[in-house]
């Protein structure tokens, strides 16, 4: 069967778009670049925030851009693992990357129970499913004993990197996080560049079509369901070392409605959209913080003229007027 | 008295009744839902923030002009319901031609809106509202007590849910409306005003949650957050029954508001969950839902 796919995908076409296009080099060394200079004009920890949480999008992105399919509780892998990291480096005492290790690895099985059951509907229901079992990982975290419940798990120790190096300069971990969510950010761009991704982008466009050409259309979205899980996990993870915390907010519905407005802020589909989205919604909670609810009715009204008359998002628009896929 | 294994009958019929006045609002807010998505296809997120202000109108309605209970029943759902409208003429009517997941986004979008706003005038410790005097004490039924208010939101839901059902199963209207879920452009070539139904259907939907709303403030605070919780069991127990039946919606919802109820009592850890459980073995099973047709 792999050999059967592998003929179908090696069309002239799709070879020209696994190779990074030009401009996107140059954007990506520009990005990087910047991501090096930025703890030492910004407040690190801010910047790490913005990391983690553009890692969040563009893991949502993957599923909802390329994989044309809305999950409204991606907060439940973004929170347990969060929640698992923090566990693994205060009580067993990991070092992050394995701590790190430990919330992926979990937001991946999760991913795979919730994408299994999720897959069998489509749409809105697929939607309402996704949140549904998002609220039920949130019942979970509230009740359980290892979560600590309303307190979360507080002063969670960063441990030596690889058990040598230490972390607790927040300037040193800065670079650790860099190479994770930008590490991470480029593996899901190659995900949505491989045959793979335009496999993907078939079966978003047609699906029946897809299924008539002989793909096995559940095992690509449930493995584009599983991928997006786990890279969610990966921020949360990452992001329960940043903060020393893990808490409820990271679990619950609010959550997952942040990261489908960066991605629609942003642009769906795109491949910084979600970055830039991260980075302006994020900001906008630090510095609009003291207004207190009037941050979710401006979230709200974002979500409102987004849909109505903004729906390519920042980057879909320069992409268009640009003329480049961004 | 009867013992069902060691669990006393008053804890276990007690249960029950919590169970059967959640099922109440399950069932009244899916109603809402699935008439909405019948004939707008769109899943209305901001069902749950129209239940809140269902409750909040009722409460400023006393607080600011003095107007009980009674009269908040019926206007409440009505000035709702007008708000709703012009939400629909305004802004979701731009929708029809688009992914309906847009709708789902903008209607999140206007819960945000609209929970964020009566978190900032009014905070979320939540207001009291009291029992109607009316409806104050309650009976003693031999084997357990029952609230006079709690039965009275049992038997208001019923009777809404079933007025509801004859409304669009056996009358005229209810005859175009399941005609244009079927097919718009046929129903409206035979002169029916099919958007100024599908505007009307919306606000009845919005109305029927503001009506739940209205139910609820007695029994639970009026609080700005009361609906958002509430709305996403509401979205399992409409992926449980499928949208696709009137009648399905009002049965899932006492149906899982009573097992909600009986799993408090045999394994309280798992009242919070159990509907999304059931949801679960339903997407295996049955991925359509209980009463739904194919997706």
């Amino acid at each position: 069967m792999s050999t059967n796919e592998n003929t179908k995908t090696a069309t002239p076409a799709m070879h020209r778009s696994v190779g990074m296009p030009g401009h996107m080099k140059i954007i990506f060394v520009v990005l990087l670049a910047v991501l090096i200079a930025l703890p030492f004009m910004v407040y690190p920890v801010f910047a790490m925030k913005v990391m983690c949480f553009a890692l969040f999008a563009c893991a949502f992105n993957l599923l909802l851009g390329f994989g044309g399919l809305l999950s409204f509780g991606h907060a439940a892998y973004f929170g347990m693992a969060s929640y698992v990291c923090a566990h693994a480096a205060k009580v067993w005492g990991l070092t992050p990357e394995l701590a790190i290790l430990a919330g992926t690895v979990t937001a991946a099985l999760l991913g795979l129970l919730i994408g299994s059951l999720a897959i069998r509907r489509q749409g809105i229901y697929f939607a309402m499913v996704t949140l549904a079992f998002a609220q039920m990982v949130y019942f979970f975290a509230l009740q359980a004993e290892f979560t600590g419940g309303e307190d979360g798990i507080q002063t969670v120790p960063r441990n030596d990197l690889l058990g040598l190096f230490p972390m607790g300069d927040d300037i040193v971990f800065y670079f650790f996080v860099l190479f994770i969510t930008f590490g991470g950010i480029l593996f899901i761009y190659r995900i949505t560049h491989s045959p793979f991704g335009q496999v993907l982008k078939a079966i978003r466009e047609n699906e029946p079509r897809a299924i008539s050409l002989g793909y096995h259309v559940n095992r690509y979205k449930l493995t584009v369901f599983v991928l997006s899980a786990t890279f969610a996990g990966l921020a949360g993870a990452t992001k329960s070392q940043v903060f020393h915390l893990a808490s409820l907010t990271d679990v619950h519905w609010s959550m997952s409605g942040e990261v489908v407005l960066m991605t629609l802020l942003g642009g769906m589909g795109t491949v910084l959209g979600p970055i830039v989205g991260a980075v302006i919604v994020v900001t906008m909670q630090n510095y609009l913080a003291y207004l207190g609810a009037w941050v979710t009715v401006i979230q709200g009204v974002i979500f409102v003229i987004g849909v109505l008359m903004f729906r390519e998002g920042i980057i879909g628009v320069l992409s268009k007027i640009f003329k480049k896929p961004l | 008295m009867f013992e069902l294994l060691g669990i006393p009958p008053q804890v276990l019929l007690g249960q029950l009744l919590i169970g059967l006045i959640n099922g109440s609002f399950y069932a009244v807010l899916s109603l809402g839902l699935a008439v909405i998505f019948g004939l707008l296809n769109i899943i209305n997120f901001a069902h749950g923030a129209q239940y809140m202000m269902g409750a909040f109108v009722a409460w400023m309605l006393l607080s600011y002009g003095g107007i009980g209970y009674w009269p908040a029943l019926f206007l409440a759902p009505v000035i709702v319901g007008v708000i709703g409208i012009a939400l629909e003429r305004v802004l979701i009517a731009r929708l029809y031609k688009l992914d309906h997941l847009y709708g789902l986004l903008l209607t999140f979008g206007l819960a945000l809106i609209i929970q964020g706003l009566f978190r900032n005038y009014y905070g979320v410790s939540g207001l009291p509202y009291q029992i109607p005097s009316a409806l104050q004490g309650g009976q003693n039924l031999g084997f357990m007590f029952l609230p006079n208010y709690r039965g009275w939101v049992i038997v208001a839901s019923v009777i809404v849910c079933f007025g509801t059902w004859f409304m669009i199963e056996k009358t005229r209207l209810g005859a175009n409306l399941r005609a244009a879920t079927e097919n718009p452009e046929l129903v409206g070539a035979f002169g029916v005003n099919v958007p100024r139904m599908i505007t009307l259907t919306y606000g009845f939907g919005v109305a029927l949650a503001a009506f739940a709303g209205v139910l609820a403030a007695p029994i639970y605070s009026v609080n700005p957050n009361m609906g958002a919780d509430l709305i996403i069991v509401v979205f399992a127990v409409v992926v449980i029954g499928g949208m696709g039946s009137i009648m399905g919606s009002i049965l899932t919802g006492f149906g899982l508001g009573v097992i909600e109820g009986l799993t408090r009592v045999f394994y309280p850890e798992g009242s919070a969950v159990v509907i999304f459980v059931i949801m679960a073995i339903v997407l295996m099973i049955k991925p359509e839902g209980l009463f739904g047709k194919s997706a």
